[in-house]
């Protein structure tokens, strides 16, 4: 087992190499460097910048190597040569991603800083996607080709098909533009100054439609897992045998063939790790959310090196982690698999 | 008293004595019937045949219940009955069918207004100002000031008769946008999927027949392109292939063609999966001993036996690449607005405006991405029910 672990670890450094490469040589790529962009801000406004300017504005950025493909592949050189720090304070080795261009913080600062509105709304999302959706799952199972079964399905196949911005922009409208129940952008209510549970209730009034946009999205997903995975179960030998042995139905169905059920269930949840942290990209800009998803768009607008850097491997970093979760706990969920 | 006996016991010698002479031939019958016997299986073989080649004559010839109870159904078939069986896959099928015949035919039929022409047909709009005039003796009058102008173009119009859902900002008719958006959502889908099965099965065939190195150094591969973040790369590659000095018309494509390249990994691992268990079967061994090429072995004797599942999660996915397409058009990386897909369309609704106001702009390219996302997934799930032996009922 431990063997398999660092063996998984091992190449999953190799993994986040090759990730980070290419997204390095992608940004690279970008026609327009964050340079670019700066001093043609600044000429806008009248100045004029000497080459030397440019030349040793790019060196302290660590663009210098120029665009060509050596070029990049040294500017890749030195990104990962920075990554890893020794802490002066404890003297082991620490993470860095480099100060952002942009926001002029360190990377790992201005993520902490932003991540905490996507970890609500991802993590009150979730826990009502499976709270909603496992019930649906069994009753649709359990009442398979009924009037329930399809009415279901029906239901969750609509929310799996809806465009998020398409649902988010018809949530925000009847909610917040007709009704006008919920505000319908932004995280909190600048004209008032509110504090403790006050401040709560507005912070959750401000999060309700998106976190509802994200809940009826994901469900229909969760729910077909559910379903199908209880099916199977159903119709396996041993609850042939329960339901012989004059078992109750609720006992055969939430005692024998759920607990099956959960096995894929409990597993997928590990695979949900970077969705948690990642923010949805497309909620936060239908509601203009200040979450990371948000922060990182603008940053990828305007070529940040080290925040996209950051961001993306601090993403592929959880999936890879999540994929060895999930492998990890489905031999401790279910004994009969064996980790080679 | 024994006398009698005797003779009794002669007389029955006697009677059977014919007996004993007719053995010999009985022992000649069982022959006969073994040879018999021998060639009625010939006869037996041939019979079927004869049926198989005229079964509807042989099922009215012989009016027996049993041949009547037993139906012959290609394996095809019996897929096809047990899709048909769900009625949601129907109903899926049929939305899918109505959804091309709309976009392709459909420009045929509605030929007023065409997805690039703006009406310029003219627009009266009136706009209404409230005005409060106090007079120097206090009594306050109030009146609705209306003022009329005159445009060119017809923009933002209601549903008409010329105009059965109006008219967007840039005096494009709403309907007829409809109709050439949906093809580009379409084909894109189309050739989207198409590109990753193909890239699937082929690096998942080699991968899961080989094995060893080269199945190592794939499928490391898909764990890099796994780890890859969708979105923020296609963003990225958005503004890249902008610089290329591409028409924006066809950016999406590329960008579709991009996203193909990262996205195969799913359909290799299921066809990798699938292969490594296909590989130890014994028509394989019997594919080896004939010395059939590596290649027809892959794509002839391994893949196909895929199919089912390649079929199902290529459904499947039209209905995400549909979604892909949408977003990316929302945050503007799609279809310039003048070629606009569905996406596009919605993107409209960013004006709040519009958001609004005019749902007919941005609500019936949405309702469309919704039924065609949802006719795939009930198409898929009804295939996955009809081709998984698990599911049979």
């Amino acid at each position: 087992m431990l063997k398999y672990i660092l063996k998984r670890l091992a190449l999953s450094v190799f993994i986040l190499l090759g990730v980070s490469f290419i997204i390095y040589f992608l940004i690279r790529c970008m026609p327009v460097s964050y340079i670019d962009q700066k001093i043609a801000a600044i000429n806008q406004g009248g100045a004029t910048v000497s080459d030397e300017m440019v030349n040793s504005m790019k060196e302290a950025y660590g663009l210098a190597d120029g665009d060509d493909f050596f070029g990049i592949l040294k500017g890749y050189g030195r990104w990962l040569g920075g990554l890893v720090k020794i802490s002066e304070e404890t003297g082991l080795p620490t993470l860095d991603f480099g100060i952002s261009f942009k926001y002029a913080i360190p990377v790992t600062e201005k993520i902490t800083e932003t991540m905490g509105v996507s970890f609500a709304v991802a993590l009150i999302a979730t826990i009502f996607e499976f709270m909603i959706a496992i019930p649906l799952g069994i009753t649709a199972a359990t009442h398979q080709y009924s009037a329930r079964d399809y009415v279901v399905t029906i239901l969750v196949m609509i929310g799996i098909s809806l465009p998020t911005f398409f649902f988010g922009q018809i949530l925000k409208n009847v909610f917040a533009m007709q009704l006008g129940w919920f505000p319908p952008s932004g995280l909190i209510d600048a004209t008032k100054d509110l504090s403790g549970f006050a401040l709560i209730l507005d912070y959750l009034k401000h999060l309700f439609i998106p976190i509802l946009t994200v809940v009826i999205l994901s469900i229909g997903g969760r729910m077909r897992m559910t379903r199908t995975n209880m099916l199977e179960v159903m119709s396996s030998d041993y609850i042939r045998t329960a339901r012989a042995k004059g078992l109750k139905e609720s006992k055969v169905v939430y005692k024998h063939a759920f607990r099956n059920t959960l096995i894929p269930l409990v597993t997928s949840l590990a695979g949900l790790l970077p969705t948690l942290f990642s923010g949805a990209i497309i909620t936060e800009q239908v509601f203009d959310l200040p979450g990371i998803g948000n922060i990182a768009l603008s940053a990828m607008m305007e070529a940040d090196i080290p925040f996209i850097m950051g961001y993306n491997m601090f993403l592929a970093f959880l999936s890879v982690i999540g994929v060895l979760l999930a492998d990890l706990m489905y031999a401790v969920v279910d004994p009969r698999v064996k980790l080679k | 008293m024994e006398n009698e006996k005797i003779t009794s016991e002669l007389d029955e010698i006697k009677t059977a004595a014919p007996s004993e002479i007719s053995e010999p031939l009985k022992v000649a019958d069982p022959t006969e019937a073994a040879a018999e016997a021998i060639a009625e299986p010939t006869e037996a073989i041939a019979e079927p045949t004869e049926a198989a080649s005229e079964p509807t004559e042989a099922a009215a010839e012989a009016d027996e219940p049993h041949d009547k109870n037993v139906k012959l159904m290609s394996p095809g078939l019996m897929v096809l009955r047990r899709f048909f069986r769900s009625k949601l896959s129907i109903i899926g099928l049929v939305t899918i069918v109505a959804l091309f015949l709309f976009c392709w035919l459909g420009p045929l039929f509605y030929t007023q207004w065409d997805a690039s022409v703006a009406d310029y047909s003219g627009k009266v709009e009136y706009s209404y100002k409230d005005i409060t005039v106090t007079r120097p003796d206090g009594t306050e009058y109030s009146f609705v000031q209306v003022t009329e102008t005159g445009k060119d173009l017809n923009n933002l119009a209601e549903p008409s008769a010329s105009h059965p859902l109006g008219t967007d900002k840039n005096g494009y008719d709403v309907l007829a946008r409809l109709m050439y958006g949906g093809r580009i959502s379409l084909v894109i889908s189309f050739l989207a999927v198409f590109i990753i099965t193909v890239f699937g099965v082929v690096f998942g065939g080699i991968a899961g027949y080989f094995g060893g190195i080269i199945d190592n150094v794939i499928m490391r591969i898909c764990d890099v392109l796994m780890c890859l973040p969708g979105f923020p790369i296609l963003l990225i590659v958005g503004t890249l292939i902008e610089s290329w000095g591409i028409d924006l018309q066809y950016r999406i494509y590329y960008l579709m063609g991009f996203l193909t390249l990262i996205s195969w990994s799913g359909t290799a691992r299921l066809v990798r999966g699938q292969i490594l268990s296909l590989r130890e079967q014994e028509y394989m061994v019997a594919a080896e001993a004939m010395g059939y090429s590596t290649g027809r072995k892959i794509f002839k004797h391994l893949v196909p036996n895929v199919m089912p599942q390649l079929i199902v999660s290529m459904t499947m996915s039209l209905g995400s690449m549909i979604l892909y397409e949408a977003s990316l058009s929302y945050l503007g990386l799609g279809a310039p607005e003048k070629y606009a897909a569905w996406g596009t369309m919605i993107n409209a609704a960013t004006d709040s405006n519009i958001l609004k106001n005019f749902f007919n702009i941005w609500g019936p390219p949405g309702l469309c991405i919704v039924l065609a996302v949802l006719a795939f997934n009930f198409v898929g799930d009804g295939l996955r029910d009809a081709l998984d032996p698990k599911m049979r009922r």
